[in-house]
């Protein structure tokens, strides 16, 4: 009873048959296993509930002034802009990077895309985290408080020094690459905000 | 130059030049490694150990990204695992079930070993090895059951770590040490989780490691319990042996398949399993004041805790007894005088810290702790209590096998006895229970020589199918 002291090739067809839907199988096999760990790194369902949209009273700020939110755990902007201050973004425009928020690194909702990125030329919504590398710009500042800025008014981020306009576009020449994001948001009445939730039901 | 001659090319050629011990490795374990081809049933538990190994090691690490270990969040990020993590139901049930069916898959991994004699020479250390992994798979789940901090989970490792406070002089010090705090508390659950999440799976790991070369090194045993590598062929490999790949390697995945359709079907229909996987009481978040009616340790563990409460006071008597006896037998059976005496010595020695009668007697329920751990640690002495001239049951006189079922009998009834409520026809039961236990394995040195073995064959015995 000799033995053989190499394994045997899969030198027939039957067994090449066998191997090859036995990997298949397992394969699939493997996969579906896998799919409850990938998926268990996603978030919860708490986490779920806490990122829920948040209904905002903008009729609170008075003009002229900011207010700061809280949605998903990120700062949300509410700025009731005065007629001085949508001035200011018109003049604006010719310093800015992105004037027209075509940019998709962070996507300006369609209902934004104008010069003066809101719903409601009154109040700007945005997101205050500046899109350089994440810290919270400071503003409203008037013309001429920050060197920066220089005679625009708008806001600046201390980290790294970018400039953004009372629209919250960036200056050219900034660190940063991109206008403030615009979260999705919409008008419950014209008081009431809802941020997260743009959905026209 | 340094690299290394290779029959390989391209990517693989490469590879070798530079790591031949790949390949090397590769043939010595798997294509070149030569394993008996009469394996049946009993040796599919050895691979399944290791992949109930990797479920427990990979579902743990999950866990451990939503787990809170801390007193006040343990019990609710279980539950938070449960309910909002997306699949967290799965991968708990998984980590649940894999316990229990490590131990399962253990345990008859062992009783192979018993069967057919895997631990004698030249495999004691194989078995040694097996031991401390045993040891350390008990101490595992005894400090991963603590997690969850449930009422159960609470009790469960306070009467455990109690048990340590009944050592002679620095009992209740050790205990503290060991909890890190007066009672089982934060303190205690944060020690445990670092010994649960790294410590000892690293130790397990290199000791699983140990196991396998040891096991290699030697080659593997088989029902007959003959050694294949008397009979070789002209290249030198054994006659009666087949390449582990891809003989094994394929015969384990079908092994592997019918094992998880079990498991499957325990994790998605039954994971609680009655109470026995996952214990009722351990639903009740741990509350320190109020104990629960009905302790009992996870099912895996009632063996031994049935013999740690069968030893009370009347019972010293008999283990006293028991001892001097057994002494008595070692004088008369050696023949090195120092050996009788000192069998006979220490004998005597520990009768005298064993008997109540005596006034340096130590607690009973010292004397319990130090027996359940005998009851695990005698499993090392097996390849010297065995003295039979044959390996495997197969070729012993019946009765032998006979008694090993004995052994699983009084193994099964004190692990029954382990989960029930303590009462006057349990500890009866758990005593005598207890003194079959220790027969089995004490007395096999003489056992094991009587009757007459049958005649061993020359060769496996195999229907080719």
């Amino acid at each position: 009873m000799a033995n053989e002291s190499t394994a045997p090739e899969p030198d027939n067809a039957d067994r090449r048959a066998a191997i090859a839907v036995t990997a298949a199988l397992g394969g699939a096999g493997v996969v579906a296993a896998a799919v409850p760990f990938v998926v268990s790194l996603t978030p919860s369902e708490s986490a779920r509930a806490a990122g829920a949209p948040v209904q905002i009273d903008v009729g609170a700020v008075a003009p002229g002034e900011m207010r700061t939110f809280e949605w998903r755990g990120k700062p949300v902007w509410v700025l009731r802009r005065t007629p001085e201050m949508i001035a200011a973004v018109k003049q604006a425009t010719a310093g800015v990077a992105d004037p027209d928020s075509v940019r998709t690194a962070f996507p300006t909702p369609a209902y934004a895309r104008n010069p003066l990125r809101s719903i409601k030329p009154e109040f700007f919504v945005a997101v205050g985290i500046c899109t350089h590398l994440g810290c919270s710009p400071v503003g409203p500042l008037a013309a001429g408080a920050n060197p920066v800025l220089g005679e625009h008014a708008g806001f600046f981020c201390p980290c790294h020094g970018s400039a953004f306009d009372l629209a919250g576009r960036v200056f050219r020449g900034m660190p940063a690459p991109d206008n403030l994001e615009v979260p999705p948001h919409k008008y419950l009445s014209d008081t009431v905000v809802l941020v997260g939730d743009d959905s026209k039901a | 130059m340094a690299l290394h001659k290779t029959q390989y090319t391209g990517l693989a050629g490469w590879f070798d030049a530079r790591m031949p011990t790949m390949m090397v490795e590769y043939r010595k374990h798997l294509s070149e490694y030569y394993a008996p081809k009469n394996l049946n049933f009993w040796y599919i538990f050895g691979s399944l150990s290791i992949v109930v190994l990797v479920i427990q090691i990979v579902t743990g690490i999950f866990l451990t990204m939503h787990y809170k270990p801390d007193a006040r969040y343990a019990f609710e990020s279980v539950e938070y695992i449960m309910r909002d993590v997306p699949g967290g139901w799965f991968i708990r049930y998984l980590h649940s079930t894999g316990a229990s069916a490590f131990f399962v898959v253990v345990y008859l991994h062992m009783f192979r070993g018993l069967l057919y004699g895997s631990y004698r020479k030249p495999r004691e250390l194989v078995w040694i090895f097996g031991c401390l992994i045993f040891l350390m798979l008990m101490a595992e789940a005894f400090f991963g059951y603590l997690l969850p901090w449930g009422q159960m989970s609470f009790w469960g490792a306070q009467v455990i770590v109690n048990l340590f406070a009944a050592v002679p002089l620095i009992g209740p010090d050790l205990a503290v040490f060991i909890r890190g705090d007066f009672v089982v508390s934060d303190a205690t659950l944060n020690r445990f989780f670092a010994l649960h999440v790294i410590a000892i799976p690293l130790v397990l790991l290199v000791l699983v490691v140990l196991h396998l070369l040891a096991l290699h090194d030697v080659g593997s045993n088989n029902p007959d319990g003959i050694e294949i590598k008397d009979k070789v062929d002209a290249q030198g490999q054994p006659l009666d042996g087949i390449p582990f790949h891809p003989y094994y390697t394929v015969h384990d995945i079908y092994g592997l398949g019918v094992f998880l359709m079990i498991f499957f079907a325990v994790l998605f229909f039954a994971p609680e399993m009655g109470g026995y996987f996952l214990e009722w009481n351990n639903f009740i978040p741990a509350d320190p004041l109020a104990t629960p009616a009905h302790i009992a340790p996870v099912w895996y563990f009632t063996p031994y805790y049935s013999i740690l409460r069968a030893v009370t006071t009347e019972f010293m008597w008999v283990l006293g007894a028991g001892v001097i006896a057994y002494g008595v037998l070692l004088y008369f059976a050696l023949r090195a005088p120092r050996a009788r005496y000192l069998g006979l010595g220490l004998a005597l020695a520990l009768a005298l810290v064993m008997l109540p009668a005596s006034p340096l007697a130590l607690e009973p329920k010292f004397w319990g702790v130090a027996a359940m751990g005998a009851s695990v640690v005698i499993f090392f002495g097996l390849p010297w209590f065995d003295q039979s001239p044959v390996r495997s049951m197969r070729y012993r006189p019946k009765w032998h096998f006979w008694l090993l079922i004995a052994f699983v009998v009084v193994f099964l009834v004190l692990g029954y006895f382990g989960t029930q409520l303590p009462s006057p026809a349990n500890t009866i039961a758990s005593q005598t229970g207890t003194m079959l236990y220790f027969a089995f394995f004490l007395l096999m040195p003489w056992w094991s020589r009587m009757g007459t073995p049958r005649p061993v064959p020359d060769r496996v015995t195999f229907e080719p199918h």
